[in-house]
């Protein structure tokens, strides 16, 4: 994997009425990382990853994606940005009046700069629903789905077109213990068998833990600690507080910060 | 007393400053709307679609109260005309008053409050729940395939249901005309047909078409501004409903004006 930064935020402030949403934020991703957005609600967490995907214009600072600076294109130029950049909605913003079939085929049929044949189309989708393990729900809607299943089927509905970078908005929000675990082993998967680029936000450390610690194994089809001789995968944690970067490391750095703020994410699963 | 006349000053501003950024997007909305208007892509299935919504799934609506006007007008101008003694007249005032007024009116009126305040809803629930956000992530404009579709429905479906408005009104009043007022079909039809004019006819088709502006993009403007959850919801359907109705009275006293 290079070194090149696929996405890059320099001293990016966002506001809300006066209120800064994000505050002079740095940081850069590079290809094949993986990055995890620790913060308590309204610490900014989301209002980045829609920043980094260019649905809110900083108010000042620049943010480059791709090495394209997103912050000057318009609207219509961000779609083959935004093409390259799959994202997962918090509350999943599956289009209700479609089917899950349809949710996922959207882009491929709506998104001009990705060319899907017609006829590749469906049985694109019913492979990518497969590896979310959502076969046989084609004909179904969202509100048929149990919450777990909506984020499976949202994660599909980004990755169809296998992007480089993914965005995960706090994918186990309101999920019980063991549908959180499927959907971070899920997102482990993604990453481990697409190769690409992972940003999650979430205020569970566990999910980083598990993000940092484990990778997919293809031949077994299950999760395994990546501490067999080659590593951790590559992840850094970001802490953010009230717009604020208050901390950017590994995971060895962020277990030794004495930062009350900062502990307060990793002591709770103690 | 200068810091105090400058501090009203400042406050008046303040307080202005909403309603002039809202009216500033209302009208970047109705420009790129338009725009898309002739630019690709075009969503034809969607068109379709909301010309079945918001046009056929008005019709019995429109149609009841095309009728009910139409038998009240023929029942009121026929006790005001009796005491001149021309009761034999009311198809020309039912005609009139229809086709000008009352048909593009009460069937604008009726839009709005089922589609103006549907759309707002249907948006608005898309809007908090980031549907908005996913299908720009997905790489569609939201205007392009929300608002552009909803406007060309309504403008072709309001004009030909505010004809069929203006038909069953002559129809409800001709029934009155025939059954209580004793006056023959020929008669009734005869001076209703005599009375309208190429310009009442273009006032009437004109009416709506402008209407259909006000109805659309209003619904979708308090629709895409939505926030806050399901309450939010609501307040932008109870201010897209109202706002549609206003606009619709406004948009006719300058119509009329320019007509009569």
């Amino acid at each position: 994997m290079s070194d090149e930064p696929i996405l890059r935020f320099e001293n990016v402030t966002v506001r809300f009425n006066d209120v800064e949403a994000l505050s002079s934020l740095s940081f850069q991703a590079v290809a094949g990382e993986s990055r995890v957005i620790l913060g308590a609600a309204g610490s900014g967490k989301t209002i980045l990853l829609k920043t980094a995907l260019g649905l809110i214009k900083p108010d000042s600072g620049r943010v480059f994606a791709f090495g394209k600076e997103i912050g000057a294109l318009p609207e219509r130029d961000l779609f083959q940005v935004r093409s390259r950049i799959g994202m997962l909605f918090q509350e999943s913003a599956l289009f209700d009046s479609l089917t899950i079939e349809e949710n996922v085929a959207y882009v491929l049929e709506n998104q001009k700069s990705i060319s899907c044949p017609p006829a590749q189309i469906y049985p694109r989708v019913a492979e990518t629903l497969e590896f979310v393990e959502l076969g046989g729900t084609q004909e179904k809607f969202p509100s048929e789905l149990s919450g777990g299943m909506r984020r499976r089927a949202a994660i599909a509905r980004a990755a169809v077109t296998e992007p480089p970078l993914m965005l995960y908005d706090s994918p186990t929000a309101g999920l019980d213990p063991i549908t959180a675990h499927t959907i971070i082993a899920l997102l482990i998967k993604e990453r481990d068998v697409k190769r690409c680029t992972t940003l999650v936000v979430t205020y569970r450390y566990q999910d980083g833990n598990l993000i940092a610690n484990f990778r997919y194994n293809p031949k077994q089809g299950n999760l395994e600690p990546a501490f067999n001789g080659t590593g951790r995968a590559r992840t850094t944690f970001m802490v953010l507080r009230e717009g604020r970067l208050v901390f950017e490391g590994d995971q060895d750095r962020l277990e030794a910060s004495t930062d009350p703020y900062i502990t307060k994410f990793f002591k709770q699963r103690e | 007393m200068v810091a105090s006349k400058f501090g009203d000053f400042t406050g008046l501003l303040d307080f202005l400053k909403e309603p002039a950024a809202a009216a500033q997007e209302f009208f970047l909305l109705t420009g790129r709307a338009l725009r898309n208007v002739v630019r690709a892509p075009h969503y034809a299935d969607d068109i379709v679609l909301q010309m079945d919504t918001i046009g056929v799934g008005s019709l019995v609506v429109v149609v009841f109260v095309g009728f009910f006007a139409g038998v009240v007008m023929a029942l009121q101008m026929s006790k005001a005309l009796s005491s001149y003694g021309q009761v034999g007249r009311t198809g020309m005032i039912v005609a009139i008053t229809l086709v000008r007024e009352l048909g593009p009116v009460l069937t604008a009126l009726m839009m709005a409050g089922r589609n103006a305040s549907g759309i707002a809803s249907e948006l608005g629930s898309m809007k908090v729940t980031e549907q908005i956000d996913a299908m720009r992530a997905l790489g569609t404009d939201p205007i392009q395939k929300l608002v552009t579709p909803r406007l060309e429905a309504t403008c072709i479906m309001l004009p030909p249901l505010t004809v069929i408005a203006d038909f069953v009104g002559l129809f409800g009043g001709w029934l009155i005309a025939e059954s209580y007022l004793g006056l023959s079909t020929r008669q009734y039809w005869d001076t209703a047909w005599q009375a309208l004019g190429w310009m009442d006819v273009a006032e009437g088709l004109i009416k709506p078409f402008v209407f259909a502006f006000a109805i659309a993009l209003i619904g979708c403007f308090y629709g895409l501004r939505a926030s806050g959850g399901t309450q939010g919801v609501g307040k932008a359907t109870t201010n897209a409903m109202v706002a549609a109705t206003v606009l619709i009275f406004v948009l006719d006293v300058m119509l009329t004006k320019l007509f009569v």
